[in-house]
């Protein structure tokens, strides 16, 4: 489903990914890990090109996303991402959050659009809030609506920085289980999360990053239990 | 003396609301579009909009008039007085309004784009589905400021002989050399249509910031 080909970014002359290689199966959910500048957050962004890359090549569902000629808008379409900080449309209804791209980017009639938003916030608990702004929600509700306005476009893979970095510590479990719930549909993820416990139950790969490059991979069990990295042994120390 | 000329200065106050209204809706689309070249990728096209926002700023909307009605006819491009007005005032408000349009869509949160960018979302979707709508609650009330300052500033359509509030002041008040009444007159005629404009705008402000 993405395939990660030799990627480097710059940030001016900060080099922050120096060679990433990687390939994501279909279905598949992938947490990735490392400590903060590892350039874990970059990474997931290049996947959808909010950030450039430098050089290097990513493919997604077959399609090189990295062509100089791609349509930049239609492979975004089918990659819907989660914020840390919701990034909810705050002039807009709960109901008008998730139903504004499928009408003006999918070109679907407003009555589509809107059963999809409503299916969706059923399936994240929120149908009653529809008709409410986001600033009337609490972190962990704005959240669950981020997801559901990214799952409206019915992307084939989800994207996710940090989820739950902005919540209080009781609203978490609420977006983790939403999360779970994708994943259990067999829908791409990859997630970039410092939630540990949901890493070892629902991902079935772990990337662990460093300086720019995956310092070690594999089975969640693998990584937690017997990281052959020093790196990532020191960096689990200091977290779990 | 004032209120037997009244209604002809009425009349010429609603000549001045209509350049001035003419000027504004101009002054806001040019405007809009030199804050989106500002704000865009291309160098050479940011250059070139804050280049002739310095300029427009850094000279008189008199001369700028004097330069659409008088110059211009020389290479060829003769206007009338009233759409040579509208034209500077408006390519002056829309110098300032960039500035403004520039501040409020800058104030949006650079989330508000990518979250309307991972979405699939075009530049111009974005702007207009996403970041106009937020910026344009902050933008109203210095733009009503700006509203305020083009009412005073259609007088200046007088020296083209538009007949308008000031230039009918002047015409009867050479008639019948009663200055002060007509001067005085004519201040508070503008005075109150300024003042009715900006309680208006606060209005709409209020309205604004209680659905907020």
């Amino acid at each position: 489903m993405i395939k990660v080909d030799n990627l480097h970014k710059y940030f001016g002359r900060l080099e922050v990914l120096k060679g990433v290689n990687t390939e994501i199966k279909a279905g598949e959910v992938v947490v990735i890990l490392g400590p903060s500048g590892s350039g874990k957050s970059t990474l997931l962004r290049c996947l959808n090109l909010l950030e450039k890359p430098t050089s290097g090549k990513i493919w997604v569902d077959g399609q090189e996303v990295t062509h100089p000629k791609v349509n930049i808008y239609k492979v975004r379409e089918e990659i819907g991402m989660v914020f840390q900080q919701f990034n909810l449309y705050p002039h807009l209804t709960v109901l008008k959050n998730i139903a504004l791209a499928p009408i003006k980017v999918r070109q679907k009639s407003k009555e589509e659009a809107d059963s999809i938003a409503l299916q969706l916030l059923d399936r994240v608990g929120l149908s009653e809030k529809a008709l409410s702004y986001p600033r009337q929600l609490s972190g962990g509700q704005q959240q669950r609506v981020a997801i559901a306005r990214a799952m409206a476009m019915q992307p084939k893979v989800m994207l996710f920085d940090e989820p739950t970095s902005a919540l209080d510590p009781e609203m978490i479990s609420e977006v983790l289980n939403v999360m779970k719930d994708l994943a259990s549909e067999g829908i791409t993820m990859v997630c970039v999360t410092h939630e540990m416990g949901f890493a070892r139950e629902v991902a079935d790969r772990v990337l662990f990053i460093d300086g720019g490059v995956i310092v070690e991979e594999g089975r969640p069990s693998e990584i937690f239990n017997n990281p052959k990295s020093e790196r990532t042994q020191l960096f689990l120390s200091k977290i779990l | 003396m004032l209120w037997s000329n009244f209604p002809y200065l009425l009349k010429g106050a609603v000549v001045s609301l209509q350049v001035t209204v003419f000027s504004i809706i101009f002054g806001i689309i040019l405007g809009l579009f030199v804050a989106l070249g500002r704000l865009s990728g291309a160098r050479i096209i940011r250059f070139v909009c804050a280049a002739f926002v310095e300029f427009i700023r850094g000279t008189p909307l008199l001369v700028q008039i004097y330069i659409v009605y008088f110059a211009l006819p020389q290479l060829g491009v003769q206007l009338d007085p009233i759409p040579a007005g509208v034209l500077a005032i408006g390519i002056n408000s829309g110098a300032y309004n960039s500035e403004i349009f520039r501040g409020g869509i800058q104030s949006i949160d650079k989330g508000q784009t990518e979250a309307a960018r991972s979405q699939g979302m075009t530049y111009w979707q974005t702007m207009r589905y996403v970041i106009l709508p937020q910026a344009l609650r902050r933008i109203i009330p210095p733009l009503g400021n700006e509203f305020v300052t083009l009412i005073k500033d259609s007088s200046l359509v007088s020296i083209m002989s538009v007949h308008e509030l000031t230039f009918r002041a002047k015409l009867v008040a050479a008639r019948t050399y009663n200055y002060f009444t007509m001067y005085i007159g004519t201040a508070i005629i503008y005075f109150i249509m300024t003042f009715i404009t900006s309680k208006l705008l606060g209005l709409l402000e209020r309205r604004l910031r209680i659905s907020d």
